[in-house]
């Protein structure tokens, strides 16, 4: 079954689209959110594992104080209000990953509040507001075992446990009005702040690939100039920020057509597929009824005004004055920043600076080879398999001379496939500038050889008659030498 | 010296210490007293015989060594099982834990190990402590070894018919509307439900976090306050539990003094309902605590009668989420699990099968109370009504120094009688059930017989936060006046 989709720039004129933004980020903790189990990715199936966070007949939680520092940290950051006192809840619901048959999580009473964020999309600032940020435990993972590795048409499924337990922060915006076409970029925006801010406050991985940060995408339509909220669907598996993207565009333009065509939108949990599409899970109609009720195996939560103010001091910088300050130490202009930006190339060049590059050319890497393999391989530029310090790296190599900017590139893309750091590149790959002066003047020799008129004519002063004959030397040295020096060896040599 | 099965804790203890007996002599004689009574009683669930022996000795050995060992050291206690403890079979009486072997200890069990003392195994109890009479495990019911037609209390039946009927000195319960005091009353011995975070609840299956408490059951006041300071205390792994000292019980039941307490006697816990003998017994009780010296006043908790209401609809809303875990995914017993049934058909079918009726009865009432649109109306309420209960212990305890009523409006009723009348069975706890919801402390002590069935009356002492030690007090001020032994039947 496919859906029918309204072009959308058709639709963005018939439609203002609502945007409602939930992002989980699992906490970098060393231990998991109720008990002293290892909080770590990939280990061997069940092995961090205890009666409490197995959820035995008998075991009782407690609350780890490090994933509340994080909750507080994270809060002020997103410019929330701090509870003075807040509590957990118990979200009833029967699953096989769930030890309790329950997850405890904050519902009525977050630990933080009412704040918001900015973000910028093509120079345009957005204010996305904050509802709340809320700690909550994982739930294990199900490992279904048959053909399709899916729930549906699985012989019988593994619990591995490992994750459950694990600390969440669940970020949940307030509906995100005024976006207008830009909804897309903005959901996408927001959530690569959050990600950013989560990395500087060190508080998690924020993987998006090993879903340590998630993002429920929602998205509703009003008509243009109304001002009633339309039905909203919420889609899942939105794991990459290009998906955040593509699956808020597919979901604008497929309730378009819907809304277009006088139909109505089922309030549902959809899922993204890659393959550009969202199809329809859970119908939340016939919601589930999570029979919340405050956690009585735990005591409220007091976090000391004291506290939080010390926490506050530990908050980075904010990340819009970090870029203004960051622009005028580079002297970049508004337009140059702005690509940075667009790029999402703040970061990795403030790293390569930090590691020693010139922020030109810093610049340079980043927004030329780096994005292009980025976009090649559908992927952020923060993922791509090169690290800063090996962009300074190179770039090190061309100021000594040892790499020319042409070599450079192809240490790069040496890099890029995986053959190890620059040095080991250059090395494997015999890429190093020839600065043997023997060998260098056994080319011009030979080259004046081969081509004695060329020679005649640079000696009668036709001095650009040399490109022939530093041509004929960097092809002997197969581009391993500087032309500059070639040129002036030619010319040496043909003086004599 | 009598039989070592009837001797106190504390006779048991001194014997141990002067060499007139050892542990395992102690260990034996109460293994061999559950063999010979044990078929008709039914207090035990499983008995742990070669481990308590094995620990038996080992205390001998450390003791022949010179080793300093604490007041308890050798006794041999009976535990509840409602109680993990590594090893030893766990299934808080239902069918759906049967043949689970927990991989870790309750604190509190953990506390008697440390101290030495020999755990003899598990007690029977109501289905996950659903219950006033026992009738409700899922392994049959207990007897009281007063009347063995008559039912022992619930759900803490097997701990206290052990200590009643001389198969254990001492054991462990846990109270959550009366589930220690109210077997304690009808058995004829000592019970006490400690101040709500005074003992830790890790490893104690939970029925309803927030009114759940581990406490002491002897035969003794002393026993008592024995056992009640070395289970008590802060416990990191239990959030709620209180971090200050455990009130001095043992030096309180030494003394016995209540020259000058202020003792409240409970207006609304009286009356219709209560049967003669035991407010006859009670009165004589109080009146014999004056002549020792109390003062007596006359007290009103006007929020008393919602009691029992509030708990109704707390205790099932709390349990109906506890229980939810045993879903047969990862322990205990699975039903239908046969390749064409989905998860959730297996879940269905074991909690239908594994469950008895008056935990399905209550799950269902809980999920009822939490559910959307009705949260506010019951749950909601009874936290109010909760609040004005403490509020009516906080007045109270303004003009006296304890409360006492009768521990339950009559004495041990007969097997079958209430089965079919969850209301009748639900008012044996009338008394009790506010002391779990308010988070104070009370204990039930032997009050003599009731004239007209000869069978043994309770009397409940309630004292605030963190006053434990009153209680113990007042227990020995009535022992003593009263005479009682602590002689097992």
């Amino acid at each position: 079954m496919s859906d029918e989709l309204m072009d959308y720039d058709a639709a963005m004129e018939l439609f203002e689209p609502v945007l409602g933004l939930e992002v989980h980020v699992e906490l970098n903790t060393k231990t998991k959110m109720f008990c002293g189990c290892a909080n770590e990715f990939g280990a061997e199936p069940n092995s961090h594992t205890c009666p409490v966070c197995l959820g035995l007949p008998g075991s009782l939680p407690v609350v780890n104080a490090k994933a509340i520092e994080s909750a507080i940290r994270i809060g002020l950051s997103l410019n929330c209000s701090i509870a003075e006192r807040c509590r957990f809840a118990r979200k009833n619901y029967f699953y096989p990953d769930m030890t309790k048959d329950f997850q405890t999580s904050q519902y009525d009473e977050p630990i933080a509040f009412d704040g918001e964020v900015t973000v910028e999309v093509d120079g345009r600032e957005y204010t996305v507001p904050i509802e709340r940020a809320h700690m909550e435990e994982d739930a294990g993972k199900l490992v279904h075992q048959g053909a399709t590795g899916r729930i549906q048409g699985a012989d019988y499924s593994l619990v591995d446990y490992n994750r459950a337990g694990t600390p969440l922060i669940e970020i949940v915006t307030k509906p995100v009005y005024g976006t207008g076409a830009r909804a897309p970029e903005v959901a996408r925006a927001y959530v690569a702040f959050l990600r950013d801010q989560m990395r500087a406050l060190g508080v998690s991985d924020v993987r998006m690939e090993q879903g340590s940060l998630r993002c429920d995408a929602n998205v509703s339509l009003m008509p243009k100039g109304s001002t009633r909220l339309g039905t909203r669907t919420e889609t899942k598996n939105v794991n990459s920020l290009r998906s955040i993207e593509r699956a808020l565009r597919y979901e604008i333009c497929r309730q378009a057509a819907i809304l277009a065509a006088g139909g109505r939108v089922i309030q549902e949990t959809r899922h993204w597929h890659e393959e550009g599409v969202t199809s329809p899970g859970r119908n939340k109609e016939q919601a589930e009824d999570y029979r919340y009720f405050p956690e009585p195996d735990l005591v409220p939560i007091a976090p000391p005004r004291a506290w939080v103010e010390e926490l506050r001091a530990t908050l980075p910088e904010d990340p819009r004055a970090r870029a203004a300050r960051l622009q005028a130490e580079w002297g970049f202009t508004d337009l140059e920043m702005r690509d940075i930006r667009g790029a999402g190339a703040l970061e990795p060049i403030a790293a390569t600076v930090t590691a020693g590059a010139s922020p030109a050319a810093a610049r340079k890497w980043w927004l030329t080879e780096l994005v292009r393999y980025a976009n090649d391989q559908g992927i952020e530029l923060d993922e791509v398999p090169m690290t800063p310090a090996q962009v300074a790296q190179t770039q090190q190599l061309v100021d000594d001379g040892q790499l020319t900017d042409k070599l450079a590139r192809q240490v790069v893309e040496g890099v890029l496939a995986g053959e190890g750091e620059p040095a080991a590149v250059v090395a494997r790959r015999g890429l190093a500038v020839v600065t043997d002066e023997g060998a260098l003047q056994g080319a011009v020799d030979r080259a004046i050889a081969a081509q004695p008129d060329a020679a005649a004519k640079v000696r009668d002063g036709k001095v650009q008659a040399a490109g022939a004959l530093i041509g004929a030397v960097m092809k002997e040295m197969r581009g391993q030498a500087d032309a500059a020096t070639v040129r002036e060896l030619i010319l040496a040599t043909l003086a004599r | 010296m009598a039989a070592l099965h009837e001797l106190t804790a504390t006779q048991l203890a001194e014997a141990f210490r002067s060499g007139e007996a050892s542990s395992v002599e102690a260990t034996q004689a109460c293994l061999d007293r559950i063999a010979a009574v044990d078929g008709a009683i039914h207090a035990f669930l499983h008995v742990d015989a070669d481990r308590a022996l094995a620990t038996a000795a080992a205390v001998d050995r450390r003791r022949a060594a010179g080793e300093p060992l604490g007041p308890l050291a050798g006794v041999p206690i009976a535990v509840k099982d409602a109680f993990t403890y590594e090893g030893a079979p766990t299934t808080c009486g239902s069918r759906i834990l049967e043949g689970w072997i927990p991989p870790y200890t309750a604190t509190v069990v953990q506390r008697v190990l440390d101290a030495g003392m020999v755990v003899l195994g598990k007690t029977n109890m109501d289905e996950f402590a659903m219950g006033s009479s026992t009738e409700n495990s899922g392994f049959g019911p207990t007897r009281n070894p007063v009347d063995p037609e008559r039912i022992p209390g619930g759900s803490g039946g097997g701990s206290a018919a052990a200590v009643a009927a001389g198969e254990a000195p001492l054991a462990l319960g846990s109270d959550t509307g009366g589930s220690i005091r109210q077997p304690a009353a009808v058995t004829g011995t000592v019970g006490a439900k400690p101040t709500y975070g005074g003992t830790s609840r890790y490893g104690l299956v939970a029925m309803a976090s927030s009114l759940d408490q581990p406490g002491p059951c002897g035969r003794t006041v002393l026993d008592t306050a024995l056992l009640h300071a070395v289970i008590g205390g802060h416990d990191e792994r239990d959030s709620t539990s209180i971090d200050a000292p455990v009130p001095p019980v043992v030096e309180a039941a030494q003394s016995g003094d209540v020259r000058g307490l202020r003792i409240g006697v409970v207006r609304e816990l009286g009356g219709e309902g209560y049967a003669p003998g035991v407010e006859q017994r009670f009165h004589e009780a109080v009146e014999r605590l004056r002549g020792e010296g109390a003062e007596l006043h006359e007290v009103s908790c006007p929020h008393f009668g919602l009691a029992l209401a509030a708990y109704y609809l707390i205790m099932p809303s709390e349990a109906s989420s506890n229980l939810a875990r045993f879903d047969s995914i990862r322990y205990g017993l699975r039903v239908g699990d046969d390749g064409a049934n989905s998860v959730e058909q297996v879940m269905r079918l074991t909690r239908g099968q594994g469950f008895g009726a008056e935990v399905k009865r209550r799950v269902i009432l809980g999920t009822y109370a939490l559910s959307s649109g009705y949260y506010e109306a019951y749950y909601g309420s009874a936290q109010k009504v909760r609040t004005l209960i403490g509020e009516d212990f906080a007045r109270a305890f303004e003009a006296v120094d304890v409360l006492v009523s009768p521990t339950c409006p009559t004495t041990a009723w007969k097997l079958g009688e209430r089965v079919d009348d969850p209301l009748a069975m639900y008012k044996a706890d009338l008394c009790t059930i506010p002391v779990n919801l308010a988070g104070n402390c009370a204990a039930s002590f032997p009050a003599g017989l009731a004239p007209e069935d000869g069978l043994p009356v309770g009397f409940q002492v309630i004292a605030p936060v963190l006053a434990d030690d009153r209680l113990y007090r007042v227990g020995a001020a009535l022992e003593r006046v009263l005479g009682n032994q602590g002689g097992a039947r």
